[in-house]
């Protein structure tokens, strides 16, 4: 038996694992993908000093320090389940079943589809399988795509699809409905838009982020925005068009773009064809709980962290004994983000599994995930701290019930 | 037609790959030992992994990393193999799953 057991080779279950391992645990990590390193494999950008920070490189930078420390790591295994007993965790896999005293769930997060007439047909992908197939598989997903949805993903993976010298044609929304919401509103999207504005070349979008800071300038931003959109990368984003219809006999060969108003809603009669042959739905990113969920965490809803989040505190430790989370299982941000948080997670798991002298490191390395935050380039929501305090908020409530011995909800 | 990328301004060039036959749907093709077997088919050309159980509309990869099991096909007569999670192994038979009955909805559009 392993002294930890961590579901997800990614950033951050490689980091825990590494950490968890230089402190004399035996480690064994699992992961279902045919390689090591998660989301953090598709990931290509140019950092601000001018380096690129290239996802294949980092993740097998990882995966060899893990494996020099002698951690033992196993692809192809899909967790059907966890379970805890008495005394440790059972974890049942396709094949065999595992147990462990301390389990850490790395699990990731997983892509919002955004349902769009025609969205099934061959052709149509999820923009992080565009993103894989790409940098990690290295096969072209088509000549000339188009970007369904406009958030931080979806704009660096436009551009990384320049960058292998594939054809975006532009970047547009989908049509409002009940499903899609406020991922086709203009003025949301151009909010999340402003975010990444500091990676755009573009002028207009650039000088917008300065500009539009309350809703009345983006309301604004949304009125003045040209009809046939700015630039950045070169690749059209329009956000006055929305795509009704993605068509094609048995595979993709283009959209149907019209233009709307300034609330999302579809002016009638201005719908045009722009052909393309393959498709790219960008709904943004969720974290993957299940696990979590069937081991029987609570869960709270906060939108700033991407969805529903399993109840932890800052060293990583879920309400229940021996499971802990880390990377964006806790909330969607970036691989840097998720490798500071394995680090906490090992060492609390290190600590817990009886090693002395580690209080101060711990400490450190939760400050160290907060100043990874600051300087992240690539903010997946804008208010990922204020989620961070909300969950750290139900937590405080959560431990004062605990103490105060009152059954509460959680039990 | 979807077609690897040798070389790249950042990546640099294509790792060295074994090349491996394999049949899909009783056609055989190249691929590159233990990439997936979604991206061997892409490579040449295959968008089509399977028809719909139920509506036989065609359907191909979607998320490519395993969560959602669009692309799904039997591998070595195994069925609901995930395509973008397998790696590409020599003399591989792949083969897409199409169209199922549905008996009940059958008999009712031939005797309503």
């Amino acid at each position: 038996m392993h002294d930890v057991i961590i579901i997800g080779a990614g950033p951050a279950g490689l980091s825990a694992a590494i950490t968890c391992a230089k402190n004399g645990l035996s480690v064994f990590v699992m992961d279902e993908y045919l390689k090591p390193g998660g989301r953090l494999l598709g990931q290509l950008y140019e950092q601000p000093d001018g380096s690129w920070w290239n996802g294949v490189n980092e993740s097998s930078r990882l995966y060899d320090q893990a494996l020099d420390l002698g951690v033992h790591v196993q692809l192809h295994t899909p967790v059907n389940n966890i379970e805890k007993t008495d005394t440790e965790w059972v974890i049942y896999t396709e094949g065999e079943t595992y147990y462990t005293k301390h389990l850490l769930l790395a699990t990731g997060a997983a892509e919002s589809p955004v349902p769009v007439p025609g969205w099934t047909l061959p052709g149509v992908m999820s923009v992080g399988a565009a993103q894989v197939m790409t940098n990690v598989h290295r096969v072209k997903p088509g000549e000339r795509g188009v970007i369904i949805g406009v958030n931080a993903l979806s704009s660096a993976i436009a551009m990384e699809l320049k960058l292998a010298g594939i054809d975006v044609a532009c970047m547009t929304l989908p049509k409002l409905s009940q499903v899609t919401d406020h991922a086709a509103q203009p003025k949301t999207v151009l909010d999340s838009l402003l975010h990444v504005s500091h990676m755009a070349p573009s002028q207009f979008v650039r000088l917008g982020s300065k500009l539009m800071k309350n809703d009345f300038m983006k309301k604004l931003g949304v009125t003045f925005y040209p009809k046939n959109g700015v630039k950045m990368w070169d690749i059209p984003i329009q956000l006055r068009k929305a795509v009704v219809e993605i068509y094609g006999d048995g595979q993709v060969e283009g959209i149907t773009l019209a233009n709307v108003d300034t609330n999302g809603e579809v002016v009638p009669g201005s719908e045009k064809k722009v052909p393309c042959d393959f498709v790219c739905i960008a709904g943004g990113l969720y974290p993957l709980t299940e696990l979590a969920a069937v081991a029987g965490c609570p869960f709270y809803l906060i939108d700033e962290l991407g969805g529903y989040v399993p109840l932890h505190n800052e060293r990583m430790e879920t309400s229940l004994d021996g499971l802990y989370v880390a990377g964006n299982i806790t909330g969607i941000e970036g691989a840097k983000v998720a490798i500071a948080q394995g680090e906490t997670a090992g060492l609390t798991i290190a600590q817990n599994s009886g090693v002395d002298g580690l209080d101060r490191e711990i400490e450190e390395s939760i400050q160290a995930i907060e100043q990874t935050r600051n300087n992240a380039y690539i903010q997946f929501h804008p208010h990922v701290k204020k989620g961070k305090r909300l969950l750290q908020e139900q937590w405080e409530e959560y431990v004062a019930l605990s103490d105060k011995n009152v059954p509460n909800q959680y039990v | 037609m979807s077609q690897r990328i040798l070389e790249h301004p950042v990546l640099g060039k294509i790792e060295e790959k074994n090349s491996v036959t394999f049949t899909f749907n009783n056609e055989t093709y190249q691929g590159l030992e233990n990439e997936s077997i979604a991206a061997a088919l892409l490579a040449n050309g295959i968008r089509t992994l399977r028809h719909h159980e139920e509506s036989g509309a065609p359907r191909g990869i979607y998320c490519n990393i395993g969560h959602c099991f669009e692309c799904r096909v039997t591998v070595n007569g195994q069925q609901g193999v995930r395509a973008c999670l397998t790696p590409l192994k020599e003399g591989m038979v792949v083969e897409s799953g199409g169209q199922l009955p549905t008996t009940v909805r059958d008999w009712r559009n031939n005797h309503a």
